[in-house]
C-alpha cells in the first residue's frame, strides 16, 4: 500500500486545526495583557502629571512667574524621572531640566509621548518621556512629563519578540503535531495494511494489538472481534456451497447414471431412446444451470475460489476469438479481434475465459449475418477492459442498467435455455477479480466491457 | 482390462461398475479410501476410478499414498465439489484426469480408454499415420495420399489429438482440454464446427472418410468404417 503523505492525512489536519487556533489565542492572551498593563502604567504616570500640574499652577497662582521658576528649578534639581520645562510664548526655554522644547509637542490639553535628550556621565541619551503641556496666564507654557524610557524599552521589546513567540509556538505545534499524528497514522496504517490483505483474500490476518489499551487498541479488538465473525461467515458459505454442491451433484450424477444405463439397453431407433436422451439433456442443462448459480452465490458472498495469478489478458482474448472464428463464419459474422499489447492483470484464466466464451458467444447468437463482432483488450489509466462489442440489436439502456445491477431474476425469466445465466456469470467472474461488468450502446449493437482493477505486484 | 472403482455412493458405484463390466472391462470396487489402497496395492490394474470424497481416507491421500509407493496406475478422479480449484489439487495429487460429477458415461468410457492407452510404452513418434493421412510432427506438415493439406496452427493441434488417439472416442470435452486447455462448456457447439472445417480439409474429395462423428460421444479417426 502507498503510505500516505502525512500533509494530508485527517490527523495532520486536525492538529493544524489545532495549532492555529491555539496560536490566535497565545497572541490574543499577549496582546491584552499587554494593552492592559500599558493602560495602568500609563494611567499612574497621567495621574502624577496631573497632580504635579496642579500643584505648579497653584504655585503660579500664588507667587507668580518667578515663583514657579524656582519651584521648577528645585524640583529639576532632583533628578527623579519628573522632567519639566517652562518656556515663553514662542516656546523658548525659561527653566527646566529639557534643554529644548521638543518638536513632537504642540497641543495643549493631551497627553502626549515624545523623544528627549539627556546627557549622563556626558553621554547623550535619547530617552521616552510622557507628558502634558499647560497654558499659564500670560501665554507661557509649562510642560511636565515623566520618563518613561525604562516602561517604552520594555514595550519595545516586547513587540519585537512577539512575531518570534507566536512563530515558535507554531513551530512547536507543527513539530508535536506532526510527531503525535505519524504516532497516529503509523497505528491507522497497521490497521489498513491489515485491511488490504484481508481484502486481497486472506481472511485469517488480524490487526495488532498494542499494550497501550488505548482507543486504537479498542478499535483493533472490535474489527479483529468483527473479522472472526466474518471468518466464520464465509468458512460457512464454503461449506454450504460445498456440500450443496456435493449434495445435488450426487442425485443428478444417480439420475444420468440410470438414464444412461436403461438407454444402453434400448432400441436406438425405439422412440423411448429419443425421450431418454431428451432427460439426459436436460440432466446436464440442470447442472449448468447450477453450475452458474453456484458461482454467482459464492461471487455475491465474496467466497473466492480458483487460484488468482498475474495472466495475460491479449492471449485469452485472441485464443477465444480463434475458438469461435468458425462458428462465426459460419454464420456469416465478421469477428475481428483488435491487436493489442502485453496486458497484466490478477486473475484466474479459467473464468476470465469463460466469462469471455459467454459474451462472445452471446454476441454471435444476436448478431445478424453480415454484423460484426469485436473483441478487444486495452490498458487503460485505471487498469485494464476487456471489450466484446456487436453489431446486433443491443439492449435497451432502461433494462441495460437493471441488467447490471441484478442479473439472475431478469435474465432467468429468459425462457430460451442455456442463456439464462450468461451474463450474469460474466457478472459474477467480474465480481470475483474485483472488476465491473459493463454493458454500453455500441450504436448499433451491446458493448460489454470487463474493466479489471490495476494489476498489483505479487502479494506476499 | 481390470479397472479399480473406488466410490462411497453404492448407487453410483453399482451403474458404473455394470457399465463398465458392459463395455468388457473386469472392475474391483471397494467403498472406503483404505480398502481401496490395500487394493490398489495389492493387484496391477491398468486404471483407476476414484471419487474425490471418501470415508476412512480422502481421495487426494489415496492416491498421494500410491504414488508414495511407486504405484503408477493411471487414475481418474470423480468428483461432486465445485471445479475450478479441485481439479488443480486432483492433478497435483497425482491424479492424471478429473471428471465432475454427472458425467456422461461414454465421456468416462473414452477417458479411461486414453489413459489405458497412455500407458502402454510408447517410442516418441515423429510421424503419425492414419491409412494414407500422414502427420509429421517436426515439420508440422499433413499430408494425404501424398497430397499437402494446408493447416493452420490451431487445427494442425486438433488433427494431432484425434491421430494419436486412433481409433478411439475422443468426446468434444477432450478435445476442448487438451487443444485449447479449456476447462468449461462453452454454450455453443464450437467443436463442432471446427471439427468440420478439418473434416473438409483431410476428407473431402476422397472415397472413404476419415473422421467420423461418434453419435452422442464425440469423434474418432480411423482408417476402416
Amino acid at each position: 500500500m502507498r503510505a500516505p503523505s502525512i500533509l494530508r492525512t485527517q490527523a495532520y489536519r486536525i492538529v493544524l486545526v489545532y495549532v492555529a487556533v491555539f496560536a490566535v489565542s497565545v497572541t490574543a492572551l499577549i496582546a491584552f495583557t499587554y494593552w492592559n498593563t500599558k493602560r495602568a502604567l500609563d494611567a499612574q504616570t497621567d495621574q502624577i502629571i496631573e497632580a504635579e500640574i496642579t500643584g505648579l499652577s497653584e504655585q503660579y497662582q500664588q507667587l507668580g512667574l518667578r515663583g514657579l521658576a524656582d519651584v521648577v528649578i528645585s524640583r529639576s534639581a532632583h533628578g527623579g524621572p519628573g522632567l519639566y520645562l517652562l518656556a515663553n510664548q514662542l516656546k523658548q526655554p525659561i527653566v527646566g531640566n529639557l534643554d529644548a522644547w521638543p518638536a513632537s509637542v504642540t497641543l495643549p490639553g493631551n497627553f502626549v509621548e515624545f523623544d528627549y535628550q539627556r546627557r549622563i556621565e556626558n553621554q547623550l541619551d535619547t530617552r521616552r518621556a510622557r507628558g502634558r503641556v499647560f497654558v499659564l496666564a500670560g501665554g507661557f507654557f509649562l510642560l511636565v512629563a515623566q520618563d518613561v524610557h525604562e516602561r517604552y524599552q520594555t514595550e519595545q521589546l516586547f513587540t519585537t519578540t512577539l512575531p518570534w513567540t507566536v512563530g515558535l509556538v507554531l513551530l512547536l505545534g507543527l513539530g508535536g503535531g506532526a510527531l503525535m499524528s505519524r504516532n497516529m497514522l503509523a497505528r491507522l496504517d497497521s490497521i489498513n495494511r491489515t485491511s488490504t490483505e484481508i481484502i486481497a483474500g486472506d481472511l485469517s490476518r488480524r490487526v495488532p494489538i498494542g499494550d497501550a489499551h488505548d482507543e486504537f487498541d479498542a478499535l483493533a479488538e472490535n474489527l479483529n472481534a468483527m473479522l472472526d465473525r466474518i471468518e466464520r461467515l464465509m468458512k460457512g458459505v464454503r461449506e454450504v456451497t460445498d456440500s450443496v454442491a456435493h449434495d445435488l451433484r450426487t442425485p443428478l450424477n444417480r439420475l444420468r447414471n440410470r438414464l444412461e444405463a436403461t438407454l444402453r439397453h434400448l432400441d436406438p431407433a425405439s422412440a423411448e431412446t429419443v425421450e431418454i436422451e431428451a432427460a439426459v439433456a436436460e440432466t446436464d442443462s440442470l447442472i449448468t444451470t447450477f453450475n452458474a448459480l453456484l458461482l454467482i452465490a459464492e461471487a455475491d458472498a465474496g467466497v473466492t475460489r480458483g487460484e488468482m495469478t498475474a495472466i495475460d489478458l491479449a492471449p485469452i482474448a485472441a485464443d477465444m476469438a480463434e475458438l469461435y472464428a468458425p462458428l462465426a463464419e459460419e454464420k456469416g459474422v465478421n469477428l475481428e479481434i483488435s491487436p493489442s499489447g502485453i496486458t497484466m492483470i490478477d486473475g484466474n484464466r479459467s473464468l476470465i475465459s469463460q466469462a469471455l466464451a459467454n459474451l462472445v458467444d452471446n454476441a454471435i447468437k444476436y448478431t445478424p449475418s453480415g454484423g460484426k463482432v469485436t473483441v478487444s483488450v486495452s490498458e487503460t489509466p485505471l487498469g485494464a477492459e476487456l471489450r466484446v462489442a456487436d453489431t446486433g440489436p443491443g439492449i435497451a439502456a432502461l433494462e441495460r442498467a437493471r441488467v447490471v445491477e441484478r442479473f439472475v431474476r431478469l435474465e432467468a425469466s429468459r425462457n430460451s435455455p442455456g442463456t439464462g445465466l450468461g451474463l450474469s456469470l460474466v457478472a459474477a467472474v467480474a465480481r470475483l477479480h474485483d472488476a465491473r461488468l459493463l454493458l454500453e450502446d455500441n450504436m448499433p449493437g451491446l458493448r460489454a466491457i470487463i474493466r479489471f482493477p490495476r494489476h498489483a505486484p505479487r502479494r506476499g | 482390462m481390470r479397472i479399480l472403482v473406488v466410490e462411497d455412493d453404492l448407487e453410483a458405484q453399482r451403474y458404473l461398475v455394470n457399465g463398465l463390466k458392459e463395455a468388457g472391462h473386469v472392475v474391483d470396487d471397494a467403498a472406503d479410501g483404505e480398502t481401496g489402497l490395500t487394493l490398489a496395492l495389492s493387484r496391477p490394474y491398468d486404471v483407476a476410478i476414484i471419487d474425490r470424497m471418501l470415508p476412512k481416507m480422502d481421495g487426494l491421500k489415496l492416491v498421494a499414498e500410491m504414488r508414495e509407493h511407486s504405484n503408477t496406475t493411471p487414475v481418474l478422479f470423480l468428483s461432486a465439489l465445485s471445479e475450478v480449484d479441485d481439479r488443480v489439487k486432483g492433478l497435483k495429487a497425482g491424479g492424471d484426469d478429473y471428471l465432475t460429477k454427472p458425467y456422461a458415461f461414454v465421456e468416462l468410457l473414452a477417458r479411461i480408454d486414453a489413459l489405458m492407452r497412455r500407458r502402454s510404452p510408447q517410442t516418441v513418434k515423429t510421424r503419425l499415420q492414419v491409412g494414407d493421412l500422414e502427420l509429421d510432427l517436426l515439420t508440422r506438415t499433413a499430408k494425404r495420399a501424398g497430397s499437402a493439406i494446408d493447416l493452420q496452427p490451431r487445427e494442425f493441434r486438433l488433427l494431432e489429438y484425434l491421430m494419436r488417439h486412433a481409433s478411439q472416442v475422443v468426446t468434444r470435452t477432450m478435445l476442448l482440454e487438451s487443444v485449447w486447455e479449456y476447462h468449461f462448456d462453452p454454450q455453443t457447439n464450437v467443436i463442432d464446427v471446427h471439427i468440420s472445417r478439418l473434416r473438409a480439409k483431410i476428407d473431402k474429395g476422397f472415397d472413404t472418410a476419415l473422421l467420423h462423428t461418434v453419435r452422442g460421444a464425440g469423434y474418432m479417426i480411423r482408417a476402416r468404417a
